[in-house]
Formats: C-alpha cells, sequence, structure tokens
C-alpha cells in the first residue's frame, strides 16, 4: 500500500525528521495560503511532477486558480481529492536516501547518493560511483554508526555528516518498524542554515503487513486503499466483491483485458502458463483470473457468471467463452468443487463454458487423460 | 540419492490440528513419509491421523529425534514457529503459508543462515524425492502423487507449486524421472531460490539436470544465469518462463505475490536473454521441456 506524500511526512516527523511546514486541502474553496508555496496533488502514485501535478503557487490567485483546477481531476489514474501546500523553502543541496529490500539478496539496503533531486535509475546508469549501497541485517538492528559509515562514503562531513546519519537512523527504524517496502526521500533538502528536510517522501507499507500496523490508522489516520499501480475496473471491482464473500480460498481476483476468452484457473503458475500459451495460439483472452485454495462453490460460481456475462458499460461483450483449468496437486483447488459451481449457474444459449479440462492431477474421481495441444 | 530430505528425513508438523496440515499430513503418511510428531501449543496430547502431538518444538524432538519442520500456522505465527524449531536444532524447514510479512521471513533466513539449516518457502508447497519422501502438500493424494513422480535423473525448482506437479507429471508420462523437485515458493523472498539449490543438485550424484519453472518479478533467474555462465556445472538446466504477457503490464501483481514486474526489473524478456547468454535452454512451449531434456541428456 502507497501512502500520501502527507501521510509519509508524518510519520518521518514522528521519527523527528523535519519536514517542510504545509497545509492540506481538500476542497477548493477553502483553499488559502498567505505565503509563497508548492502545491502539491497527493495521490498514491509518483511522475506527479511530470503530470502536472507539482506547482509553484506564488500569490493568492495562483493558489485559488490552481487547487481549483486540480482538486477533483484525474492525475496519473487517480482522483485528486487532497492537495498539499507547502512552503516554498531555499534549499542549497539535495540528496537521495532510500531503505527498501533486495529480495533476491535477501537483505534490506540502504542506499544514499549525494546527488538528489533526481531519478535514481538514471544515476544508477550515468554515475553509478555516485550511489553508496549498504547492506543490513534485520536480526542484528541497525546502529547510527552504520550510518554514518554510509554518509562517510557518501562523501558528507562535518555537521552535515552527523545530521544526515541521524536522518538516516530515524528512517532504518520507521522503515523496519512499520514493515515498508520502500522509505525513500529525495531530495533531502539543505537550506543555507543547513537544516536538513525531507522536502518529498515515498512509503510503501507492505500489504501483507497491514494486519499488525493498525497504528497507522489508530495513530495517524492513515487508511487501508486500493493497492496495485492501477485502478480498478468497475468489471474487476465486481470480481472482488465476488472474492469477499466469504474467506474460502480465493475466487475473484481478475484483471480485465478485451479479447473474447473467459479464462478461470487454478494456481498461479499454471494461469500465467495458460494465458501465455493462449495468446500465442491466436486466442484472445478476456481476463486474467486465478483462483486457489479450495474457493467455495458460491464463489466459483458467482465468478463464472461474472466472467461469462462480462460487459462493458451497457453493451453486451458477445459471445464468451470460459475455459477452466485445473492444475495438479491439493493447495490448487477442488475440480469437483468447481464443476459443482459450473454446473448451478445458469447461461443462456449464446455462452459456453468449454467443457472443463484438466491439466494435471486435480481432485476428481476421474482425472481426465485431456492434454491442451497448446501446451 | 537426493537433495535436502531422504528415507532419514523425520518430519515435525508445526500447525498440525489445522485443517490443511492435519490434511497433508494425512497425505505425507500414506506416501511413506516419517511424519513423527505435530506440534499446536495447548493441543499436546492429541492426535492426528496417528501422530502424536506436542505443546512445543522441544518437547516433540526430545521424544521423536525429528531432524525437519514443516510450518502451516497463519502468517502472524510463522517467524515465532521458525524460530522455535530453528533453536530447536532443524536443520530443513518448509513454510508452506502464503503472505508472510517479507521483514518476517528476512529475519528467518537470518537465523538460518547462522545455523546452517535450510529454509524452503513461504508460501511453498514442499517437496518430493519420489519413492522416498515427500515433505508438504506437492502433489496432493499419496495417489495421486505416486502417479505424477517417479524416480530419477531430474531436478525440478519451480515457483509455482501446482506446476512443480505438472513438470513431474510430464516427464513421468515421457518416462523421465526425477531426483528431487521443489516448489520454492512464490514470494518475493524465500528461504530457498534456484541459486540457492543449484549446487545442491549439482553435488547429487543422481541429478543429471535441471529443470525450472520462472515467473515475472525479481532477480533469481539472472542471478542463476550469471552462476551458471561463470561455473559452467556439468548438469542440464532448462527454464520455462510463464507469464511473460505481464511484461507489457509493469506495476501489476499477476496471483503470485512475487510476479511482478517493477519498472525494468524483473521481466521475462529480460530473463530469456539472461538465460540464453548463459547457455540456459528455454523452452518455448511447456511440451517442448522434453524435446529439449532429450536433446541434451
Amino acid at each position: 500500500m502507497r501512502l500520501l506524500e502527507h501521510e509519509a511526512k508524518t510519520l518521518l516527523k514522528a521519527q523527528g525528521i523535519s519536514i517542510p511546514s504545509g497545509k492540506l486541502f481538500t476542497a477548493s474553496s477553502d483553499v488559502t495560503y498567505d505565503k509563497p508555496g508548492v502545491l502539491k496533488a497527493q495521490i498514491p502514485a509518483g511522475g506527479r511532477g511530470k503530470a502536472g501535478g507539482v506547482i509553484f503557487v506564488n500569490t493568492p490567485q495562483d493558489v485559488k486558480r490552481e487547487s481549483a483546477r486540480i482538486l477533483g481531476t484525474n492525475l496519473r489514474g487517480h482522483t485528486v481529492e487532497t492537495i498539499l501546500i507547502e512552503d516554498q523553502l531555499e534549499i542549497q543541496k539535495e540528496y537521495f536516501l532510500a531503505v527498501t529490500y533486495d529480495t533476491t539478496a535477501k537483505s534490506p539496503i540502504l542506499i544514499f547518493s549525494s546527488e538528489g533531486g533526481i531519478e535514481i535509475e538514471e544515476l544508477a546508469r550515468s554515475n553509478p560511483e555516485k550511489i553508496v549501497r549498504e547492506r543490513f541485517s534485520v536480526r542484528k538492528g541497525f546502529h547510527e554508526f552504520q550510518a554514518r559509515n554510509v554518509g562517510i562514503a557518501g562523501g558528507l562531513k562535518g555537521k552535515e555528516l552527523v545530521d544526515v546519519s541521524s536522518i538516516i537512523e530515524r528512517m532504518v527504524r520507521l522503515f523496519l518498524s512499520c514493515d515498508a517496502t520502500i522509505v525513500e526521500i529525495n531530495p533531502l533538502g539543505v537550506t543555507s542554515k543547513g537544516e536538513c528536510i525531507a522536502c518529498d517522501a515515498h512509503i510503501d507499507i507492505e500489504d501483507e503487513a497491514l494486519f499488525r500496523q493498525r497504528i497507522l490508522f489508530e495513530k495517524y489516520g492513515i487508511g487501508k486503499r486500493q493497492s496495485g499501480a492501477r485502478h480498478q475496473s468497475e468489471f474487476e471491482k465486481k470480481a472482488q466483491a465476488i472474492d469477499d464473500l466469504d474467506h474460502r480460498g480465493v475466487a475473484g481476483r481478475v484483471i480485465e483485458f478485451d479479447g473474447d476468452l473467459g479464462l478461470v484457473i487454478g494456481g498461479g503458475g499454471a494461469s500465467l502458463t495458460t494465458f501465455d500459451a493462449v495468446g500465442k495460439n491466436g486466442g484472445r483472452p478476456a481476463n486474467y483470473c486465478e483462483i486457489g485454495g479450495n474457493p467455495s462453490v458460491l464463489k466459483v460460481k458467482e465468478l463464472t457468471k461474472h466472467l461469462l456475462f462480462k460487459t462493458r458499460g451497457e453493451e453486451d461483450c458477445g459471445h464468451y467463452e470460459c475455459r477452466f483449468q485445473y492444475s495438479g496437486g491439493p493447495g490448487g483447488p477442488r475440480c469437483d468443487q468447481r464443476d459443482s459451481g459450473i454446473r448451478k449457474r445458469p447461461f443462456r444459449n449464446d455462452r459456453r463454458v468449454q467443457n472443463p479440462w484438466c491439466m494435471g492431477r486435480g481432485r476428481m474421481e476421474d482425472p481426465s487423460p485431456l492434454r491442451s495441444p497448446i501446451l | 540419492m537426493a537433495i535436502l530430505a531422504d528415507e532419514n528425513t523425520r518430519i515435525i508438523v508445526q500447525g498440525i490440528t489445522g485443517r490443511e496440515a492435519a490434511s497433508f499430513t494425512r497425505d505425507m503418511i500414506e506416501y511413506g513419509s516419517h511424519v513423527v510428531a505435530g506440534v499446536t501449543p495447548g493441543k499436546g496430547g492429541w492426535n492426528i491421523h496417528g501422530v502424536p502431538v506436542y505443546d512445543s518444538v522441544k518437547q516433540a524432538i526430545s521424544k521423536t529425534q525429528a531432524n525437519t519442520s514443516i510450518i502451516s500456522v497463519p502468517p502472524a505465527g510463522v517467524k515465532g514457529a521458525a524460530f522455535e524449531a530453528l533453536d530447536g536444532g532443524m536443520k530443513l524447514i518448509v513454510i508452506v503459508t502464503e503472505r508472510v510479512p517479507r521483514k518476517d521471513v528476512i529475519e528467518i533466513i537470518e537465523y538460518a543462515t547462522e545455523v546452517d539449516a535450510h529454509i524452503i518457502g513461504p508460501n511453498s508447497l514442499g517437496l518430493i524425492c519420489p519413492h522416498i519422501v515427500k515433505v508438504g502438500m506437492a502433489g496432493g493424494p499419496a495417489s495421486d502423487v505416486k502417479k505424477a513422480y517417479s524416480p530419477g535423473p531430474v531436478g525440478i525448482i519451480s515457483r509455482s507449486g501446482g506446476m512443480t506437479t505438472e513438470i513431474a507429471n510430464l516427464l513421468t508420462t515421457h518416462s523421465i524421472g526425477q531426483s528431487t523437485c521443489v516448489s520454492i515458493g512464490g514470494d518475493p523472498v524465500v528461504g530457498s531460490n534456484f541459486l540457492d539449490l543449484l549446487p545442491l543438485f549439482e553435488r547429487d550424484e543422481q541429478t543429471r539436470a535441471v529443470v525450472i519453472f520462472c515467473e515475472p518479478g525479481g532477480t533469481g533467474e539472472e542471478r542463476l544465469a550469471e552462476y551458471v555462465f561463470e561455473h559452467r556445472p556439468s548438469l542440464t538446466v532448462i527454464a520455462f518462463v510463464a507469464g511473460q504477457f505481464a511484461d507489457a503490464m509493469p506495476g501489476v501483481r499477476f496471483g503470485h505475490a512475487g510476479a511482478i514486474v517493477e519498472g525494468d526489473k524483473g521481466s521475462t524478456r529480460s530473463k530469456i536473454e539472461k538465460f540464453r547468454w548463459a547457455g540456459i535452454h528455454v523452452a518455448e512451449k511447456f511440451s517442448d521441456i522434453v524435446s529439449l531434456l532429450n536433446e541434451t541428456v
């Protein structure tokens, strides 16, 4: 789950990291700011600057005009419901700081660069020597001397070394305590007075850990929201609602495509494999969908109906087939339950459900010897 | 031979009284695995399919000389269960549970590394050494496992549980047997990835080739390719890469938590390129796995 910028900054502030002064607004009618500011759309996505979501507002007229223009509109696939207006700052230097996981090395990693403010991937390509990377251990914890070693390697000296190291140590502490998958400050701005301020912040909290991060909501008012880089379509939301009908297994995680072949596939690996195979053989999937964990008959039935009768707005999307595939093993869903789900659903003459074909064992009385030629 | 588990594997099931655990415990026993104890705190004294249940791992080990654990407890309890197993001296731990926070997984791995233990999973269906031992849910009921899996010279390492069985079944129907088949789990951080397991297969006399099932996301495949390029292992590696359509949709998670292309990292295209560069054979179609094995081994 990606936090909004102001939410991330709230968490940083709670750790003792300075953030710019600013105010939040949700309705354009209330927006006033009595000094030159920076107006920032609060959406759970990056790339706001390039999309026109970060604007300097130097006069009250600017503030009124820009806030009215931005609030309620769509930016990068999200509706802008909140804006943050912060004081403009005199920044002399910009640093890049991030804590995240290197999943292949299986450890957390701290990244620092004295070249902040730009895309770190660009910097990694052009000047990799300007990036300091340091892995650390979750079990052993992270100490300020490790942060100082990073600062020194990054070329920091004097008071700045001490201040930035302290910020690094607090970032790591926050990263671990709130189950973040990334805590990034880019840029960490240094003012002419030598004060370090987190000008922009990006924090993702791991979805799997939200169950133990209730404090985010209770103390900081951060609500759970839809994760992922894209907005769900209505079709997908309805499928999600089917999955939420009960907690038996998973049947309803659907991603919409615009073909005409419905797919309901047991298991993550099998879904990926089948989806590719269908495409390579000229088929056009209407959806990606994976089911698993022994979902209830109800959910499978409702999901099948939902996929078979896919519409776009008022328009019926035409003829659909729904092809089922069962992958081997339990942990893979039970074929017989799925069968009864299919038999129960009503269908019109123009919809067909391909005889469910079995790619493997499944749990069926008579494991069908059907082996798909496309695989 | 086999890797990681064999006829001396003595298994405890942590969380045995859960519905899923009780079911796969029965399947393991019927396959011939030595399931010697179960652990569910507060249910010591119970009996599941003939397996005695204890309140702690320590008790279970003292009574049964167990050396392997399989964990099937809710996500919040996995770290505690794994620590208990490692503390008790378990050298192989299979974590079946899905959706364990990755910070916990990393901590478990750090501890396991300190004590030279192997972690398989989380979100794993376990591993099978055909006709010897099954640790976990892979393959399902014993009768199904016996149909799909047969002993032989090919190892399997798969990010997908179900596809582990599909690949084994494909090989078996073409009279190609398997040495050890490991479902490594679909999460972004797993205890043992391709690179961790390949050297074990290299040292196994029985294994002459390894088939790997790959998905989008992460750089586990790329790291394996680098290893193969540098070390030129004598065994053949054949890869099948699923989810190629996902390259066009970065940021979208397809099924497994780890199956997501992020920015330009983890695309199937880059994995396939890297495999070819390293001399790892890439099966275009699933069925090509067999022809590639016949050509190269």
